[in-house]
C-alpha cells in the first residue's frame, strides 16, 4: 500500500443553497497520477480551490504529508509543496517569459537564476521565447507557460486544472509525455475534460457529481461503472 | 549596463549643475531633489507595486515632524534627528499599512486618505507642541549635520544630491533584484503571485514601509534643510503632489519621479509668474498628459520601444 500524500475528509463548501462540495473524501497516493472528473458544475474546481487554499472549507479536514493544512493560507501550502496551475491562464501578461518563470524558479533560491530559468523553459519547450512578453504568446504557448510555472516550483503535489484546454492535438501528446515524466517524484492531481487524456494518464480516477464522490477507482472500474455512465449521459439519480 | 550608466550620468549632471546654476535655480533644484526622493518612495508603492495611496502626506510629515520635534523640544542635533525622522516615516507606513493594506483599489485610496487626514487633524489638535497651523522654524543649532551647515546654499545642495543619489541607486538596485521582480508581480497579478508561494500582504507591507522610509527621509531633510516644519505638509495637496510627479515623469520608471518633479515644479513656477490661476495650468497639463501619454513621459518612451531598457 503506497503512502498517502494528501488526504481530505468530509470537505464541504456551500454557496447559499448551492452545495458545490458536499462531503467529499479524497486520498492521493504519493507518486500517482490521479484524475478528477465529472460533469460541468460537479464541484471539481471548488474542490481543488479547497485543496490549494484559495477557498476555506465550511467543514472537513485536509492533511498534506501528515500535517493538517485545513486552515493554512494558499501561499503557505505552495511553500509546503502544493503547486497549482490555473484553469484560466493566469500568467503575468505584461512581463517577459523569463520574468514569469523566474518568479517561480527564484522560490528555490538558485544561485544561477538565468540558468535555472532556461532549464525551466526547456521543460515546456519555451526556451526560444524567453525575452518575449508573455501576453503576446499564442494561446497554446501561454498554457505551456502556465504549466511551466507550476513545474518550476518543483512541487510534491501538482494540481493541474484543465491543463489541455486549448491545446492542439499535437501539443497534447507532448503534454502527456511531460506529465508521465513527473511521477513518481511528483504526485499529480489532474482535473480534465478530455477523456482520452484521462484514460491514458490516470492511475486512479475519482468522479464527482453534484458535489459528491460518485465513484473512485482504477480507470477500468470507472469505465464500467453504471452510475458514472448515467451521470455523463445526463441520467437522473435524484434523491442520492 | 546602459541603465547604470544613465543613472550615473544623471547624478553627474546634477553635480555639475551645482557649479553653474544661478542662485535661484540652484535653490530650486535642491528643493526638487528632496521632493523627487518623496516621489521615488511614492513610485515604489504606486508605480512598481500598484498601491495607489492618497495618504503619503502623512508619511512625509511623520519624517518632518519626527525630526523637527526632536530638534525643537529635545535639542537633538541634525544627524540623529534626520535618522529618526526617516525611520518614523517607515514606522508610520508600516503601522497604517497593517490596516490599510487589508483593502485594495479605491478602498485603499480612501483608507490612506483618511489616515492622512487623521494625522493632519492630530497635528492641529496638539498645536501647543506641533505649532499647529503656523508650524515652527527649526532652530539654527539643529540644522548642522556632519559639520555642514544645512542652512547654507552650497552644503544644502550637496546634501540634497547625496540623499537623492542614495535613494536613486537604492531604487535601481531594488528594481533589478529578485525582490523587485516580486514587487512588480504584485502589481501585475496578485492571485498568481500567491499561488507561487508569495504572501501578498507581507510583500506589500514591506514595500509600503520602504515607501514610507523614502517619504520620511524626504520630510526630515526638507524640514531641516529649509528650516521650517508645519502642518501644511500633512495636507491633501502633499499627498497628490508625488502622484502628479510620478504620473508626469513615468510610473514604474526609476527616473520618472525626478523628471516629473523638475517639470511640474517649473510648470507651476512659470505659470504663477504669468497668471494667478496656476493650478488651472497644472490641471490642463495633466489633462494633456492623461490623454496623450498616460504612462508619463519616460513610461511612454519605454512602451514605444524607444527606451525599452529603462528600469
Amino acid at each position: 500500500m503506497a503512502s498517502m500524500i494528501l488526504q481530505a475528509e468530509g470537505l464541504k463548501r456551500h454557496f447559499g443553497g448551492l452545495k458545490a462540495v458536499d462531503g467529499v473524501d479524497l486520498a492521493l497516493n504519493a507518486g500517482e497520477i490521479h484524475a478528477l472528473i465529472g460533469p460541468n458544475g460537479a464541484g471539481k474546481t471548488t474542490l481543488v480551490s479547497l485543496l490549494s487554499g484559495r477557498q476555506v472549507p465550511d467543514a472537513g479536514t485536509i492533511r498534506f504529508d501528515g500535517a493538517d493544512i485545513t486552515r493554512l493560507p494558499a501561499h503557505e501550502r505552495v511553500r509546503r509543496g502544493i503547486g497549482y496551475t490555473f484553469q484560466i491562464t493566469a500568467i503575468y501578461a505584461g512581463l517577459s517569459v523569463f520574468d514569469n518563470l523566474a518568479l517561480a524558479v527564484q522560490r528555490g533560491h538558485p544561485r544561477d537564476l538565468s540558468g535555472a530559468v532556461t532549464e525551466a523553459a526547456a521543460r515546456v519547450g519555451l526556451e526560444a521565447l524567453l525575452p518575449q512578453i508573455a501576453g503576446t504568446l499564442s494561446y497554446g504557448h501561454q498554457r505551456l507557460l502556465e504549466i511551466g510555472m507550476g513545474l518550476a516550483l518543483h512541487p510534491r503535489l501538482l494540481i493541474l486544472d484543465e491543463p489541455t484546454q486549448g491545446f492542439a492535438a499535437g501539443e497534447i501528446e507532448g503534454f502527456m509525455a511531460l506529465v508521465r515524466g513527473l511521477v513518481p517524484a511528483t504526485t499529480v492531481l489532474l482535473i480534465e475534460h478530455n477523456m482520452d487524456v484521462v484514460m491514458a494518464l490516470a492511475e486512479r480516477i475519482t468522479v464527482l457529481d453534484q458535489g459528491r464522490v460518485l465513484a473512485s477507482g482504477l480507470p477500468a472500474e470507472i469505465r464500467a461503472n453504471r452510475a458514472v455512465q448515467d451521470a455523463y449521459l445526463g441520467g437522473s439519480h435524484a434523491g442520492d | 549596463m546602459r541603465a547604470l550608466s544613465l543613472h550615473l550620468a544623471v547624478l553627474a549632471l546634477l553635480l555639475g549643475l551645482h557649479f553653474v546654476l544661478p542662485a535661484y535655480h540652484h535653490a530650486n533644484l535642491a528643493r526638487i531633489m528632496v521632493l523627487a526622493v518623496f516621489a521615488m518612495g511614492y513610485n515604489i508603492a504606486f508605480g512598481y507595486t500598484g498601491l495607489l495611496s492618497l495618504g503619503h502626506a502623512l508619511l512625509l510629515s511623520a519624517g518632518m515632524f519626527g525630526a523637527g520635534l526632536l530638534i525643537q523640544h529635545f535639542g537633538l542635533t541634525a544627524a540623529p534627528a534626520l535618522l529618526i525622522g526617516t525611520l518614523a516615516g517607515a514606522a508610520m507606513a508600516a503601522v497604517t499599512g497593517l490596516l490599510a493594506l487589508r483593502t485594495t483599489g479605491v478602498s485603499l485610496m480612501i483608507v490612506t486618505l483618511m489616515f492622512a487626514q487623521a494625522g493632519y487633524l492630530t497635528l492641529l489638535y496638539f498645536g501647543a507642541v506641533t505649532g499647529g497651523d503656523e508650524g515652527f522654524p527649526v532652530p539654527a543649532a539643529g540644522r548642522v549635520a556632519f559639520g555642514l551647515n544645512l542652512a547654507a546654499e552650497g552644503p544644502r545642495y550637496l546634501v540634497a544630491l547625496g540623499l537623492f543619489a542614495v535613494a536613486l541607486m537604492g531604487n535601481l538596485a531594488l528594481v533589478r533584484s529578485r525582490f523587485g521582480r516580486v514587487m512588480v508581480a504584485m502589481r501585475e497579478n496578485e492571485e498568481r503571485s500567491r499561488m507561487l508561494g508569495y504572501n501578498p500582504f507581507a510583500v506589500k507591507l514591506g514595500l509600503m514601509a520602504l515607501s514610507g522610509l523614502y517619504a520620511g527621509a524626504a520630510g526630515a531633510f526638507y524640514g531641516v534643510m529649509f528650516g521650517y516644519v508645519g502642518a501644511t505638509f500633512a495636507t491633501i495637496p502633499y499627498s497628490i503632489l508625488p502622484l502628479l510627479y510620478v504620473l508626469l515623469g513615468g510610473a514604474g520608471v526609476t527616473l520618472g519621479p525626478l523628471l516629473g518633479a523638475v517639470l511640474m515644479f517649473y510648470l507651476i513656477d512659470l505659470a504663477s509668474s504669468h497668471t494667478t490661476v496656476q493650478l488651472a495650468v497644472t490641471g490642463g497639463a495633466l489633462l494633456v498628459l492623461v490623454l496623450f501619454a498616460p504612462k508619463g513621459i519616460l513610461g511612454s518612451l519605454r512602451e514605444r520601444g524607444l527606451a525599452s531598457w529603462l528600469p
